[in-house]
Protein backbone atom coordinates (compact mmCIF):
# COMPACT_ATOMS: atom_id res chain seq x y z
CA UNK A 1 0.00 0.00 0.00
CA UNK A 2 1.16 3.65 -0.88
CA UNK A 3 1.48 5.25 2.48
CA UNK A 4 2.26 8.84 1.03
CA UNK A 5 1.21 9.98 -2.43
CA UNK A 6 3.12 13.31 -3.81
CA UNK A 7 2.06 14.41 -7.20
CA UNK A 8 3.42 17.82 -9.08
CA UNK A 9 2.99 19.63 -5.28
CA UNK A 10 4.66 22.82 -5.88
CA UNK A 11 5.29 26.04 -3.17
CA UNK A 12 6.07 29.14 -3.74
CA UNK A 13 6.51 31.87 -0.36
CA UNK A 14 4.98 34.38 -1.97
CA UNK A 15 7.69 34.83 -4.87
CA UNK A 16 10.09 32.86 -3.49
CA UNK A 17 10.67 29.04 -4.59
CA UNK A 18 9.66 26.50 -1.70
CA UNK A 19 9.34 23.46 -4.02
CA UNK A 20 8.13 23.15 -7.51
CA UNK A 21 6.06 20.13 -9.03
CA UNK A 22 7.21 17.26 -6.54
CA UNK A 23 6.41 13.79 -7.34
CA UNK A 24 7.26 10.77 -5.05
CA UNK A 25 5.69 7.68 -3.67
CA UNK A 26 6.54 5.89 -0.10
CA UNK A 27 5.49 2.75 0.11
CA UNK A 28 4.35 0.82 3.35
CA UNK A 29 7.27 -0.55 5.79
CA UNK A 30 9.86 1.59 4.18
CA UNK A 31 12.50 3.74 5.22
CA UNK A 32 12.56 6.49 2.29
CA UNK A 33 15.46 8.97 2.65
CA UNK A 34 15.15 12.87 1.17
CA UNK A 35 18.13 14.19 0.23
CA UNK A 36 19.39 17.96 0.11
CA UNK A 37 21.07 20.35 1.19
CA UNK A 38 19.89 23.07 3.41
CA UNK A 39 17.57 25.42 1.34
CA UNK A 40 16.48 22.55 -0.96
CA UNK A 41 12.64 22.11 -0.11
CA UNK A 42 13.17 18.99 2.06
CA UNK A 43 11.36 20.99 5.41
CA UNK A 44 8.95 22.91 2.91
CA UNK A 45 8.09 19.29 1.33
CA UNK A 46 7.51 17.80 5.35
CA UNK A 47 5.59 21.23 6.73
CA UNK A 48 3.28 20.81 3.48
CA UNK A 49 2.94 17.28 3.84
CA UNK A 50 1.74 17.99 7.82
CA UNK A 51 -0.67 20.72 6.27
CA UNK A 52 1.48 23.23 8.47
CA UNK A 53 1.28 24.99 4.97
CA UNK A 54 -0.75 25.08 1.78
CA UNK A 55 0.40 24.02 -1.50
CA UNK A 56 0.84 26.89 -4.17
CA UNK A 57 -0.36 23.81 -6.59
CA UNK A 58 -0.34 20.19 -6.80
CA UNK A 59 -1.80 17.24 -4.15
CA UNK A 60 -0.79 14.93 -1.49
CA UNK A 61 -2.21 12.02 -0.32
CA UNK A 62 -1.37 9.85 2.93
CA UNK A 63 -2.77 6.67 3.53
CA UNK A 64 -5.33 7.51 0.27
CA UNK A 65 -6.22 10.34 1.84
CA UNK A 66 -5.96 13.94 0.89
CA UNK A 67 -3.45 16.07 3.25
CA UNK A 68 -5.44 19.42 2.88
CA UNK A 69 -8.65 17.59 3.52
CA UNK A 70 -8.37 14.85 6.34
CA UNK A 71 -5.54 16.41 8.13
CA UNK A 72 -7.09 16.08 11.46
CA UNK A 73 -7.34 12.19 11.08
CA UNK A 74 -4.34 11.55 9.10
CA UNK A 75 -2.46 12.87 11.80
CA UNK A 76 -3.69 10.63 14.61
CA UNK A 77 -1.40 8.01 12.91
CA UNK A 78 1.82 10.65 12.09
CA UNK A 79 4.71 10.96 14.29
CA UNK A 80 7.04 14.25 13.53
CA UNK A 81 10.33 15.64 14.36
CA UNK A 82 10.93 19.25 13.46
CA UNK A 83 14.22 20.25 12.83
CA UNK A 84 14.63 22.85 14.70
CA UNK A 85 12.85 21.93 18.22
CA UNK A 86 11.22 25.00 20.00
CA UNK A 87 8.75 23.70 23.01
CA UNK A 88 6.72 25.46 25.74
CA UNK A 89 9.22 27.29 28.00
CA UNK A 90 8.83 26.49 31.34
CA UNK A 91 7.60 23.78 31.58
CA UNK A 92 9.17 20.27 32.71
CA UNK A 93 9.86 17.74 29.94
CA UNK A 94 7.06 15.39 31.58
CA UNK A 95 4.58 17.57 31.27
CA UNK A 96 5.01 18.64 28.09
CA UNK A 97 5.37 15.01 26.94
CA UNK A 98 2.10 14.03 28.80
CA UNK A 99 0.32 17.19 26.79
CA UNK A 100 0.94 15.86 23.80
CA UNK A 101 0.05 12.25 24.27
CA UNK A 102 -3.44 13.51 25.44
CA UNK A 103 -3.85 14.69 21.79
CA UNK A 104 -3.97 10.54 21.27
CA UNK A 105 -6.49 7.94 21.96
CA UNK A 106 -4.33 5.76 23.26
CA UNK A 107 -2.39 5.63 26.46
CA UNK A 108 1.29 6.32 25.66
CA UNK A 109 2.66 6.57 28.88
CA UNK A 110 4.40 3.05 28.78
CA UNK A 111 6.13 3.93 25.42
CA UNK A 112 6.88 7.31 26.54
CA UNK A 113 8.92 5.99 29.52
CA UNK A 114 10.62 3.42 27.43
CA UNK A 115 11.77 5.34 24.87
CA UNK A 116 12.80 8.08 27.16
CA UNK A 117 15.12 5.65 29.01
CA UNK A 118 16.11 4.18 26.24
CA UNK A 119 17.51 7.68 24.94
CA UNK A 120 18.64 8.89 28.35
CA UNK A 121 16.23 11.62 28.67
CA UNK A 122 15.61 13.13 32.17
CA UNK A 123 11.68 13.63 32.48
CA UNK A 124 11.94 16.07 35.17
CA UNK A 125 14.31 18.58 33.93
CA UNK A 126 12.92 22.03 32.35
CA UNK A 127 12.79 21.95 28.67
CA UNK A 128 14.25 25.89 28.60
CA UNK A 129 17.20 24.13 30.67
CA UNK A 130 17.94 21.39 28.27
CA UNK A 131 20.60 21.39 25.28
CA UNK A 132 20.21 21.45 22.01
CA UNK A 133 20.55 18.02 21.81
CA UNK A 134 18.47 17.03 24.91
CA UNK A 135 15.77 18.84 23.16
CA UNK A 136 16.18 16.78 19.93
CA UNK A 137 15.74 13.96 22.14
CA UNK A 138 12.31 14.87 23.72
CA UNK A 139 11.26 15.10 19.90
CA UNK A 140 11.87 12.20 19.30
CA UNK A 141 10.47 10.23 22.12
CA UNK A 142 7.34 12.99 21.48
CA UNK A 143 7.15 11.65 18.04
CA UNK A 144 7.15 8.27 18.43
CA UNK A 145 5.35 7.46 21.89
CA UNK A 146 2.10 7.16 20.17
CA UNK A 147 3.17 4.41 17.71
CA UNK A 148 2.14 6.34 14.62
CA UNK A 149 2.26 4.27 11.58
CA UNK A 150 4.34 6.85 9.62
CA UNK A 151 7.03 9.06 11.04
CA UNK A 152 8.86 12.35 9.80
CA UNK A 153 12.00 13.04 10.84
CA UNK A 154 13.48 16.10 9.40
CA UNK A 155 17.15 16.77 10.23
CA UNK A 156 16.49 14.71 13.19
CA UNK A 157 20.52 13.31 14.20
CA UNK A 158 22.08 16.97 14.36
CA UNK A 159 22.84 17.94 17.85
CA UNK A 160 23.05 14.15 18.85
CA UNK A 161 26.71 12.53 20.05
CA UNK A 162 27.27 9.63 17.82
CA UNK A 163 26.71 7.29 20.87
CA UNK A 164 23.15 8.70 20.56
CA UNK A 165 23.00 8.83 16.63
CA UNK A 166 23.75 5.09 16.70
CA UNK A 167 20.40 3.90 19.40
CA UNK A 168 18.35 6.79 17.42
CA UNK A 169 19.31 4.23 14.15
CA UNK A 170 18.58 0.99 15.65
CA UNK A 171 15.27 2.31 17.37
CA UNK A 172 14.21 3.57 13.68
CA UNK A 173 15.47 -0.01 12.40
CA UNK A 174 13.08 -1.27 14.90
CA UNK A 175 10.09 0.57 14.77
CA UNK A 176 10.55 -0.14 10.82
CA UNK A 177 11.04 -3.88 11.36
CA UNK A 178 7.69 -3.73 13.50
CA UNK A 179 6.23 -2.27 10.29
CA UNK A 180 6.72 2.11 10.98
CA UNK A 181 7.34 3.63 8.01
CA UNK A 182 10.09 6.53 8.18
CA UNK A 183 10.34 9.85 6.13
CA UNK A 184 13.48 10.50 6.54
CA UNK A 185 15.42 13.83 5.95
CA UNK A 186 19.10 14.69 6.03
CA UNK A 187 21.60 16.36 4.04
CA UNK A 188 24.34 13.34 5.31
CA UNK A 189 24.38 11.56 3.17
CA UNK A 190 25.81 9.29 4.61
CA UNK A 191 23.23 8.66 7.59
CA UNK A 192 21.04 8.12 4.63
CA UNK A 193 23.13 5.35 2.86
CA UNK A 194 23.20 3.32 6.07
CA UNK A 195 19.73 3.64 6.84
CA UNK A 196 17.21 4.43 3.83
CA UNK A 197 15.81 1.37 1.57
CA UNK A 198 14.84 4.48 -1.06
CA UNK A 199 16.13 8.13 -1.82
CA UNK A 200 14.76 11.05 -3.50
CA UNK A 201 17.72 13.62 -3.96
CA UNK A 202 16.28 17.21 -3.98
CA UNK A 203 17.90 19.92 -5.36
CA UNK A 204 16.43 24.01 -5.57
CA UNK A 205 12.85 22.50 -4.89
CA UNK A 206 13.18 20.15 -7.60
CA UNK A 207 13.44 16.45 -7.35
CA UNK A 208 16.45 15.11 -9.36
CA UNK A 209 16.48 11.41 -8.83
CA UNK A 210 14.36 8.87 -6.98
CA UNK A 211 15.71 5.58 -6.84
CA UNK A 212 16.71 2.29 -4.35
CA UNK A 213 19.94 2.59 -2.69
CA UNK A 214 21.26 -0.21 -3.86
CA UNK A 215 20.43 0.85 -7.50
CA UNK A 216 21.88 4.43 -6.96
CA UNK A 217 25.16 3.48 -6.13
CA UNK A 218 25.78 -0.39 -7.50
CA UNK A 219 24.50 -0.13 -10.81
CA UNK A 220 24.52 3.21 -11.94
CA UNK A 221 27.85 4.84 -11.10
CA UNK A 222 31.34 3.14 -10.99
CA UNK A 223 34.10 5.37 -10.26
CA UNK A 224 37.36 4.57 -12.42
CA UNK A 225 40.90 5.18 -11.78
CA UNK A 226 43.31 3.94 -14.19
CA UNK A 227 47.16 4.57 -13.77
CA UNK A 228 48.79 4.12 -16.88
CA UNK A 229 52.37 6.46 -19.01
CA UNK A 230 51.22 8.83 -21.16
CA UNK A 231 47.44 9.15 -20.81
CA UNK A 232 45.43 10.85 -23.17
CA UNK A 233 42.37 11.95 -21.16
CA UNK A 234 40.78 12.34 -24.17
CA UNK A 235 40.77 8.69 -24.35
CA UNK A 236 37.96 8.10 -22.07
CA UNK A 237 36.17 10.86 -23.59
CA UNK A 238 33.06 8.43 -23.89
CA UNK A 239 29.19 8.80 -23.70
CA UNK A 240 28.37 7.91 -19.82
CA UNK A 241 31.96 9.61 -18.97
CA UNK A 242 31.59 12.39 -16.24
CA UNK A 243 34.83 14.00 -14.38
CA UNK A 244 37.14 13.33 -16.35
CA UNK A 245 40.34 14.70 -14.19
CA UNK A 246 44.09 14.34 -15.26
CA UNK A 247 46.56 14.02 -12.42
CA UNK A 248 50.35 13.40 -13.91
CA UNK A 249 49.61 9.35 -14.96
CA UNK A 250 46.54 8.90 -13.43
CA UNK A 251 42.53 9.50 -15.13
CA UNK A 252 39.85 9.34 -12.81
CA UNK A 253 36.54 9.32 -14.01
CA UNK A 254 32.77 8.26 -12.98
CA UNK A 255 31.00 5.89 -15.57
CA UNK A 256 27.00 5.12 -15.92
CA UNK A 257 26.62 2.70 -19.20
CA UNK A 258 27.81 -0.52 -20.21
CA UNK A 259 30.76 -1.32 -18.83
CA UNK A 260 32.11 -3.29 -21.49
CA UNK A 261 32.64 -0.34 -23.21
CA UNK A 262 35.45 0.59 -20.98
CA UNK A 263 36.91 -2.44 -20.39
CA UNK A 264 37.99 -3.01 -24.07
CA UNK A 265 38.89 0.82 -23.87
CA UNK A 266 41.07 -0.19 -21.07
CA UNK A 267 42.54 -3.86 -22.60
CA UNK A 268 43.51 -1.51 -25.41
CA UNK A 269 46.45 -0.29 -22.54
CA UNK A 270 49.16 -1.25 -21.11
CA UNK A 271 48.10 -0.35 -17.57
CA UNK A 272 50.15 0.22 -14.07
CA UNK A 273 46.85 0.04 -12.37
CA UNK A 274 43.26 0.16 -12.58
CA UNK A 275 40.67 0.52 -9.90
CA UNK A 276 36.77 0.30 -10.78
CA UNK A 277 34.08 1.00 -7.49
CA UNK A 278 30.98 1.47 -6.42
CA UNK A 279 30.70 5.71 -5.49
CA UNK A 280 30.29 6.73 -2.08
CA UNK A 281 26.55 7.77 -1.91
CA UNK A 282 28.41 11.36 -1.38
CA UNK A 283 30.46 11.03 -4.29
CA UNK A 284 26.74 10.39 -6.26
CA UNK A 285 25.36 13.52 -4.47
CA UNK A 286 28.46 15.77 -5.92
CA UNK A 287 27.70 14.19 -8.99
CA UNK A 288 23.85 15.63 -8.88
CA UNK A 289 24.79 18.74 -7.85
CA UNK A 290 27.41 19.55 -10.09
CA UNK A 291 25.81 18.30 -13.35
CA UNK A 292 24.06 21.62 -13.90
CA UNK A 293 26.95 23.69 -12.99
CA UNK A 294 29.39 22.50 -15.51
CA UNK B 1 -13.14 22.89 21.23
CA UNK B 2 -10.50 20.40 22.44
CA UNK B 3 -10.40 20.13 26.90
CA UNK B 4 -6.89 18.95 26.43
CA UNK B 5 -6.00 22.42 25.06
CA UNK B 6 -8.35 24.57 26.98
CA UNK B 7 -6.87 23.11 30.11
CA UNK B 8 -3.23 23.39 29.00
CA UNK B 9 -3.95 27.31 27.93
CA UNK B 10 -5.92 28.14 31.27
CA UNK B 11 -3.25 26.86 32.99
CA UNK B 12 -0.58 28.78 31.82
CA UNK B 13 -2.35 32.10 32.05
CA UNK B 14 -2.46 31.48 36.07
CA UNK B 15 0.46 33.80 36.77
CA UNK B 16 -0.95 36.45 34.59
CA UNK B 17 -4.50 36.04 35.69
CA UNK B 18 -3.32 36.45 39.55
CA UNK B 19 -1.50 39.43 38.98
CA UNK B 20 -4.37 41.21 36.56
CA UNK B 21 -6.90 40.57 38.95
CA UNK B 22 -4.90 41.34 42.14
CA UNK B 23 -4.32 44.71 40.06
CA UNK B 24 -8.15 45.36 39.39
CA UNK B 25 -8.62 44.46 43.49
CA UNK B 26 -5.91 47.17 43.90
CA UNK B 27 -7.18 49.77 41.71
CA UNK B 28 -10.53 49.58 43.15
CA UNK B 29 -9.09 49.48 46.98
CA UNK B 30 -6.63 52.50 46.61
CA UNK B 31 -9.57 54.75 44.79
CA UNK B 32 -12.44 54.05 47.15
CA UNK B 33 -10.37 54.35 49.69
CA UNK B 34 -10.24 57.76 48.74
CA UNK B 35 -13.59 58.44 48.89
CA UNK B 36 -14.28 59.61 52.23
CA UNK B 37 -11.82 62.31 51.85
CA UNK B 38 -13.38 62.85 48.47
CA UNK B 39 -16.66 62.77 49.71
CA UNK B 40 -15.84 65.68 52.82
CA UNK B 41 -14.29 67.97 50.61
CA UNK B 42 -17.03 67.77 47.91
CA UNK B 43 -18.31 70.92 47.68
CA UNK B 44 -14.75 72.93 47.50
CA UNK B 45 -13.96 69.69 44.82
CA UNK B 46 -17.20 70.81 43.11
CA UNK B 47 -16.09 74.43 42.99
CA UNK B 48 -12.61 73.59 41.52
CA UNK B 49 -13.78 71.17 39.21
CA UNK B 50 -16.18 73.70 38.08
CA UNK B 51 -12.72 75.97 37.03
CA UNK B 52 -11.42 73.26 35.40
CA UNK B 53 -12.23 73.46 31.20
CA UNK B 54 -14.68 71.52 30.16
CA UNK B 55 -12.74 68.68 27.65
CA UNK B 56 -10.61 68.40 30.41
CA UNK B 57 -13.32 66.81 32.65
CA UNK B 58 -15.07 65.01 29.61
CA UNK B 59 -11.25 63.41 28.79
CA UNK B 60 -11.35 61.92 32.76
CA UNK B 61 -14.46 60.68 33.37
CA UNK B 62 -15.56 63.66 35.49
CA UNK B 63 -17.83 65.70 33.45
CA UNK B 64 -21.73 65.73 34.64
CA UNK B 65 -20.66 63.52 37.38
CA UNK B 66 -21.25 64.04 41.11
CA UNK B 67 -18.03 62.93 42.62
CA UNK B 68 -19.31 63.25 45.82
CA UNK B 69 -22.48 60.79 45.27
CA UNK B 70 -21.18 57.00 45.70
CA UNK B 71 -22.53 56.18 42.61
CA UNK B 72 -20.47 59.23 40.37
CA UNK B 73 -17.43 58.75 42.27
CA UNK B 74 -17.40 55.03 41.53
CA UNK B 75 -17.96 55.72 37.75
CA UNK B 76 -14.96 57.44 37.89
CA UNK B 77 -12.91 54.51 39.76
CA UNK B 78 -14.62 52.33 36.91
CA UNK B 79 -12.56 53.75 33.68
CA UNK B 80 -9.65 53.05 35.80
CA UNK B 81 -10.62 49.71 36.01
CA UNK B 82 -11.74 49.39 32.42
CA UNK B 83 -7.69 50.59 31.28
CA UNK B 84 -6.68 47.35 33.21
CA UNK B 85 -9.30 45.46 31.62
CA UNK B 86 -8.73 46.55 27.95
CA UNK B 87 -4.99 46.12 28.78
CA UNK B 88 -5.64 42.50 30.12
CA UNK B 89 -8.18 41.46 27.23
CA UNK B 90 -5.78 43.25 24.42
CA UNK B 91 -2.57 41.48 25.39
CA UNK B 92 -4.24 37.73 25.71
CA UNK B 93 -5.74 38.53 22.20
CA UNK B 94 -2.18 39.48 20.79
CA UNK B 95 -1.25 36.35 22.69
CA UNK B 96 -3.54 33.91 21.40
CA UNK B 97 -1.90 32.64 17.93
CA UNK B 98 0.65 35.30 17.90
CA UNK B 99 3.49 34.66 20.24
CA UNK B 100 4.13 30.89 19.47
CA UNK B 101 4.13 31.40 16.23
CA UNK B 102 6.80 34.20 17.11
CA UNK B 103 8.56 31.82 19.15
CA UNK B 104 8.08 28.64 16.43
CA UNK B 105 6.71 26.67 18.82
CA UNK B 106 3.14 26.03 16.88
CA UNK B 107 4.18 22.82 14.87
CA UNK B 108 3.94 21.24 17.93
CA UNK B 109 0.31 21.73 18.38
CA UNK B 110 -0.43 22.29 15.08
CA UNK B 111 0.71 18.81 13.80
CA UNK B 112 -1.81 17.00 16.43
CA UNK B 113 -4.64 15.26 15.35
CA UNK B 114 -6.49 18.72 15.43
CA UNK B 115 -8.24 20.84 13.45
CA UNK B 116 -6.79 25.01 13.34
CA UNK B 117 -10.59 25.94 14.14
CA UNK B 118 -10.25 23.33 17.04
CA UNK B 119 -7.19 25.03 18.69
CA UNK B 120 -8.47 28.54 17.93
CA UNK B 121 -11.73 27.83 19.54
CA UNK B 122 -9.81 26.00 22.72
CA UNK B 123 -7.33 28.92 23.20
CA UNK B 124 -10.28 31.92 22.63
CA UNK B 125 -12.23 29.75 26.04
CA UNK B 126 -9.75 29.73 27.57
CA UNK B 127 -8.95 33.47 27.18
CA UNK B 128 -12.27 34.33 28.04
CA UNK B 129 -12.70 32.01 31.29
CA UNK B 130 -9.60 33.92 32.45
CA UNK B 131 -11.22 36.98 31.70
CA UNK B 132 -14.74 36.21 33.41
CA UNK B 133 -12.35 35.47 36.44
CA UNK B 134 -11.07 38.66 36.60
CA UNK B 135 -14.53 40.13 35.37
CA UNK B 136 -15.65 38.04 38.83
CA UNK B 137 -12.76 39.76 41.12
CA UNK B 138 -13.81 43.39 39.39
CA UNK B 139 -17.52 42.93 40.74
CA UNK B 140 -16.60 41.40 43.97
CA UNK B 141 -14.11 43.93 44.69
CA UNK B 142 -16.22 46.84 43.70
CA UNK B 143 -19.16 45.80 46.15
CA UNK B 144 -16.98 45.33 49.02
CA UNK B 145 -15.11 48.33 48.90
CA UNK B 146 -17.68 50.43 48.22
CA UNK B 147 -19.79 49.03 51.07
CA UNK B 148 -16.43 49.22 53.35
CA UNK B 149 -15.70 53.17 52.33
CA UNK B 150 -19.53 54.69 51.44
CA UNK B 151 -19.50 55.31 55.07
CA UNK B 152 -23.26 55.26 54.92
CA UNK B 153 -24.05 57.11 52.43
CA UNK B 154 -26.71 56.07 50.52
CA UNK B 155 -26.28 54.69 46.57
CA UNK B 156 -28.34 52.83 44.05
CA UNK B 157 -27.10 50.10 42.95
CA UNK B 158 -28.22 49.68 39.40
CA UNK B 159 -26.05 51.90 37.80
CA UNK B 160 -23.30 49.68 39.18
CA UNK B 161 -24.76 46.81 38.25
CA UNK B 162 -24.89 48.22 34.49
CA UNK B 163 -21.12 49.11 34.64
CA UNK B 164 -19.74 45.74 36.15
CA UNK B 165 -22.65 43.95 33.66
CA UNK B 166 -20.50 45.68 30.58
CA UNK B 167 -17.47 44.21 31.09
CA UNK B 168 -17.83 40.77 29.27
CA UNK B 169 -18.63 42.26 26.12
CA UNK B 170 -15.82 44.85 26.69
CA UNK B 171 -13.13 42.61 27.26
CA UNK B 172 -14.42 40.32 24.67
CA UNK B 173 -13.85 42.99 22.33
CA UNK B 174 -10.74 43.82 22.84
CA UNK B 175 -9.76 40.04 23.21
CA UNK B 176 -10.90 39.99 19.22
CA UNK B 177 -9.46 43.31 18.47
CA UNK B 178 -6.20 42.19 19.71
CA UNK B 179 -6.50 38.61 17.87
CA UNK B 180 -7.52 39.84 14.41
CA UNK B 181 -4.42 42.50 14.87
CA UNK B 182 -1.82 39.95 15.53
CA UNK B 183 -2.65 37.60 12.32
CA UNK B 184 -2.73 40.82 9.98
CA UNK B 185 1.25 41.86 11.89
CA UNK B 186 3.95 39.21 10.25
CA UNK B 187 5.38 38.57 13.66
CA UNK B 188 4.67 39.10 16.93
CA UNK B 189 7.60 39.33 18.92
CA UNK B 190 6.07 40.41 22.13
CA UNK B 191 2.91 41.35 23.10
CA UNK B 192 3.29 44.69 25.46
CA UNK B 193 3.92 46.77 23.09
CA UNK B 194 0.63 45.97 20.30
CA UNK B 195 -1.35 45.45 23.57
CA UNK B 196 -0.48 48.95 25.07
CA UNK B 197 -1.40 50.16 21.46
CA UNK B 198 -4.97 49.01 20.83
CA UNK B 199 -5.93 49.65 24.54
CA UNK B 200 -4.40 52.67 25.50
CA UNK B 201 -4.92 53.86 21.59
CA UNK B 202 -9.00 53.11 22.44
CA UNK B 203 -8.68 54.79 25.22
CA UNK B 204 -7.54 57.96 24.66
CA UNK B 205 -9.57 58.09 21.42
CA UNK B 206 -12.55 58.41 23.78
CA UNK B 207 -10.91 60.79 25.98
CA UNK B 208 -9.89 63.39 23.09
CA UNK B 209 -11.98 62.53 20.73
CA UNK B 210 -14.59 65.04 21.55
CA UNK B 211 -11.28 67.30 20.48
CA UNK B 212 -11.51 66.24 16.74
CA UNK B 213 -15.10 68.49 16.35
CA UNK B 214 -16.97 67.04 14.17
CA UNK B 215 -15.39 63.89 12.82
CA UNK B 216 -16.83 61.08 15.24
CA UNK B 217 -14.15 58.81 15.09
CA UNK B 218 -14.24 57.96 18.96
CA UNK B 219 -17.88 56.33 18.08
CA UNK B 220 -15.19 53.37 17.26
CA UNK B 221 -13.75 53.03 20.39
CA UNK B 222 -15.20 50.52 23.24
CA UNK B 223 -14.95 52.82 25.55
CA UNK B 224 -17.18 54.81 24.05
CA UNK B 225 -19.45 52.06 23.56
CA UNK B 226 -19.39 51.31 27.65
CA UNK B 227 -18.86 55.66 28.51
CA UNK B 228 -19.47 54.80 32.64
CA UNK B 229 -20.53 58.73 32.54
CA UNK B 230 -23.52 57.51 29.77
CA UNK B 231 -24.38 54.80 31.76
CA UNK B 232 -24.43 56.82 35.50
CA UNK B 233 -26.34 59.76 33.74
CA UNK B 234 -29.32 57.51 32.17
CA UNK B 235 -29.13 54.72 33.83
CA UNK B 236 -29.29 52.61 31.08
CA UNK B 237 -26.49 51.67 28.13
CA UNK B 238 -26.48 53.53 24.53
CA UNK B 239 -27.61 50.23 22.90
CA UNK B 240 -26.35 51.39 19.42
CA UNK B 241 -22.73 51.59 20.46
CA UNK B 242 -23.08 48.10 22.24
CA UNK B 243 -24.93 47.07 19.62
CA UNK B 244 -21.66 48.72 17.74
CA UNK B 245 -18.94 46.68 20.03
CA UNK B 246 -20.90 43.44 19.25
CA UNK B 247 -20.39 44.02 15.25
CA UNK B 248 -17.35 44.43 16.48
CA UNK B 249 -16.82 41.32 17.92
CA UNK B 250 -18.27 39.13 15.19
CA UNK B 251 -16.16 41.05 12.37
CA UNK B 252 -12.80 40.22 14.42
CA UNK B 253 -13.80 36.90 15.29
CA UNK B 254 -14.40 35.68 11.02
CA UNK B 255 -11.68 37.77 10.15
CA UNK B 256 -9.32 35.54 12.34
CA UNK B 257 -10.89 32.03 12.25
CA UNK B 258 -10.98 32.80 8.16
CA UNK B 259 -7.23 33.85 8.51
CA UNK B 260 -6.03 31.50 10.52
CA UNK B 261 -6.98 28.06 9.45
CA UNK B 262 -5.95 29.53 5.80
CA UNK B 263 -2.59 31.34 6.74
CA UNK B 264 0.51 29.05 6.61
CA UNK B 265 2.24 28.44 10.07
CA UNK B 266 5.34 30.52 9.72
CA UNK B 267 9.04 27.96 10.59
CA UNK B 268 12.43 29.31 10.62
CA UNK B 269 14.02 29.82 7.50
Amino acid sequence: MRIIEVEHLTKYYGKARGIEDVSFQVEEGEIFGFIGPNGAGKTTTIRLLLALIYPTRGRARIFGKDVFRYGPEIRQDIGYLPGEVFYYERMKVIDLLKYAASFYPRDCTRRMHELAEYMELDLNRRVDELSYGNRKKVGIVQGLMHNPRLVFLDEPTIGLDPLMQRRFFDLIREENARGLTVFFSSHILSEVQRLCHRVAIIREGRIVEIADMETLIRNNYKKVRVVARDLDPAYFDLPGVTHLEHTNHTVHFFYRGDINVVLRRLSALNLTDVTIEEPTLEEIFMHYYQRDES
Amino acid sequence: MKANIYWFELRRKRNSLLIWSASIALVALLYMGLFPTFADYAAVLQETLKRLPPEYLEAFGMAGVDLSSVTGYYSFVFTFLQILLALQASNYGFGLIAVEEGQMISDFLVSKPVTRAQILTSKLLAAFTALTLTNAVAWASSFIFVEMFREGRPYDAHPMVLMLGSIAIFQVVFLSLGLAFSLLVRRVRSVAPYGLMLSFGAYVLNAFGDLLGDVKLELITPFRHFDPTYIVRNNAYDMPLVGLSVAMIGISLAFSYWRYIRHDIPAVV
